[in-house]
């Protein structure tokens, strides 16, 4: 079963961190990343630019409305996302707390639809 | 099958081959890779060269020059490494004309493993197929495959998998072949590599299974209860690649020739063999596919096979069909009443297939508001696309 980890992050925040913190966090997340390669169950992940160079855009009457910024004002926002494919939730959800921005701020886990289905 | 007669050729020759070198050198983890090395080399030459009279001889040749080279580069470095290098000689046996299939299928999916890894291996190992192909069926990245791989053959390198196996470890066997089935067969987009390849490549080796062990009942079930279900595959999409549901499918079609062949294989077995859980999972398909319309269903025997069924093999998904079946052939309120009794199983607490059968009992039994509410519960959990689609849809015509 393939899973979706989003990374969330408060842009304020981590820019406040100290700088060994913010190299302990990415090389965790690296290590982990080679970590879940070797055991198999990495498929994909990519981290984001910075949220104040997001765009978001809407058609209304066929006009694209084009502005700066994320579409939902909050605190935190996505800053990347890894996909795995493991065995259970629960895997997913300790993959997830392992993460390093899981102690910071959070992590979402969500599982992926796929195209495979039963007739009923 | 995709391939053409190379590959074809190339992908039974396979188990032979690595059974030959598993036999004479032992190692089974590099025994495996000098196999694939030298399919890929076949792949590459013999179009171009021709077959070579002997394949299996052209192939067991190329591989033991391949491992050997590979053994003996290891075996100097770790001389290298420790000085005292003690690699135990294997005593080369004679060369086994026996065949190995059923013993690489029991090293495959052995218990140390998971179940995806025992799938991979399978696939690669008995099947033949390349680390690519097996990644493409799977959607995910040829790295991540190559990687479950080489640890599942880490895994049973370090649990001392050697060659000799009891029968016993038939069931997981099956299991695994069922596994591979279903992944091919419930795919409806991406698809007819994934569906062609994996639906046809369980088939083959049930197919290998049986001609091994012709007497096991469960094998013929397995083998009967794949092409029942497979008879159906092209019947159970529409035109917009949404799914069709088993009362609505266009019966004409069913593929004629699978259901023969899967009605004379379980009609036989159940003559003469055991009773099991493939078996009667066959009988039922059987039983569906022999319906000339949908409502020509014999949902009572249905019903009693599914009780027997949860008698062999208890669970909650048994409970869940039979539920249907019950629901057909005394009424909706029968079939929800033995629902109810799946309640509070944790087994299948928030699992859509339960809400989606309440959905159907519930629709006939006339509630249609309670039916809907079920309907859309059954979609908000699953993880299929095209199951959602359905189920929402179903919820709209509430």
């Amino acid at each position: 079963m393939k899973y979706m980890l989003l990374i969330y992050q408060n842009t304020q925040a981590w820019e406040a961190l100290p700088d060994e913190e913010r190299t302990k966090i990415m090389n965790e997340a690296g290590d982990l990343m080679q970590e879940l390669q070797e055991s198999g169950e990495w498929v994909g992940g990519e981290g984001l630019a910075h949220v104040s160079a997001a765009k978001t855009v809407k058609l209304r009457g066929g006009v694209p409305a084009v502005t700066d910024g994320p579409f939902i004002e909050a605190k935190e926002h996505l800053a990347g996302y890894l996909t795995v494919d493991c065995e259970t939730e629960q895997r997913a959800i300790d993959i997830a707390a392992r993460w390093p921005d899981a102690r910071h701020w959070a992590m979402e886990v969500r599982a992926v639809m796929g195209g495979g289905g039963e007739e009923m | 099958m995709t391939g053409g007669p190379t590959e074809d050729l190339l992908r039974a020759q396979a188990p032979q081959v690595l059974g030959a070198l598993v036999r004479r050198y032992g190692h089974f983890d590099a025994c495996e890779d000098a196999v694939q090395e030298a399919l890929l080399a076949a792949a590459v030459q013999w179009p171009e060269q021709g077959v070579p009279e002997n394949p299996r001889g052209w192939l067991i040749t190329v591989a033991s020059r391949r491992l050997t080279d590979q053994l003996r580069s290891e075996e100097s470095r770790r001389r290298r490494e420790e000085a005292a290098a003690a690699a135990e000689p294997r005593v080369p046996a004679h060369v086994s004309q026996q065949d190995d299939t059923l013993m690489l299928l029991f090293l495959c999916c052995h218990p140390a493993l998971t179940p995806p890894s025992q799938i991979a291996l399978t696939l690669r190992a008995v099947g033949g197929l390349t680390t690519a192909q097996i990644a493409s069926a799977f959607l995910v990245p040829e790295t991540t495959m190559a990687q479950r791989i080489s640890r599942a053959k880490q895994r049973i390198k370090a649990a001392g998998g050697g060659f000799d196996v009891g029968v016993e470890r038939i069931g997981a066997v099956l299991h695994v072949l069922y596994l591979i089935f279903n992944e091919g067969y419930t795919a409806t987009s991406g698809a007819d590599l994934r569906r062609g390849e994996l639906t046809g490549e369980a088939i083959r080796l049930a197919r290998e299974v049986l001609r091994l062990l012709p007497d096991d009942g469960e094998v013929v079930g397995l083998l009967a209860l794949m092409l029942l279900t497979d008879a159906r595959s092209r019947a159970r999409t529409g035109p917009d690649g949404g799914l069709v549901p088993l009362a609505e499918q266009d019966r004409s079609r069913w593929d004629r020739r699978s259901i023969q062949e899967g009605v004379a294989l379980i009609t036989a077995a159940l003559a003469r063999a055991p009773l099991g859980p493939y078996q009667l999972q066959a009988a039922i398909a059987a039983l569906h596919a022999e319906a000339e319309r949908a409502e020509d269903t014999d949902w009572r025997q249905i019903a009693e096979l599914y009780r027997l069924l949860d008698a062999f093999a208890p669970g909650p998904m048994v409970t869940l069909n039979r539920a249907v079946a019950v629901g057909m052939a005394d009424g909706p309120k029968a079939g929800l009443d033995l629902l109810a009794t799946l309640d509070g199983d944790e087994r299948l607490a928030s699992h859509h297939r339960l809400d989606a059968v309440r959905a159907h009992l519930l629709e006939m039994a006339g509630d249609s508001a309670a039916a809907r509410e079920a309907y859309l519960t059954a979609a908000r959990r699953t993880t299929s696309t095209p199951e959602r689609r359905y189920l929402e849809s179903r919820a709209a015509r509430m």
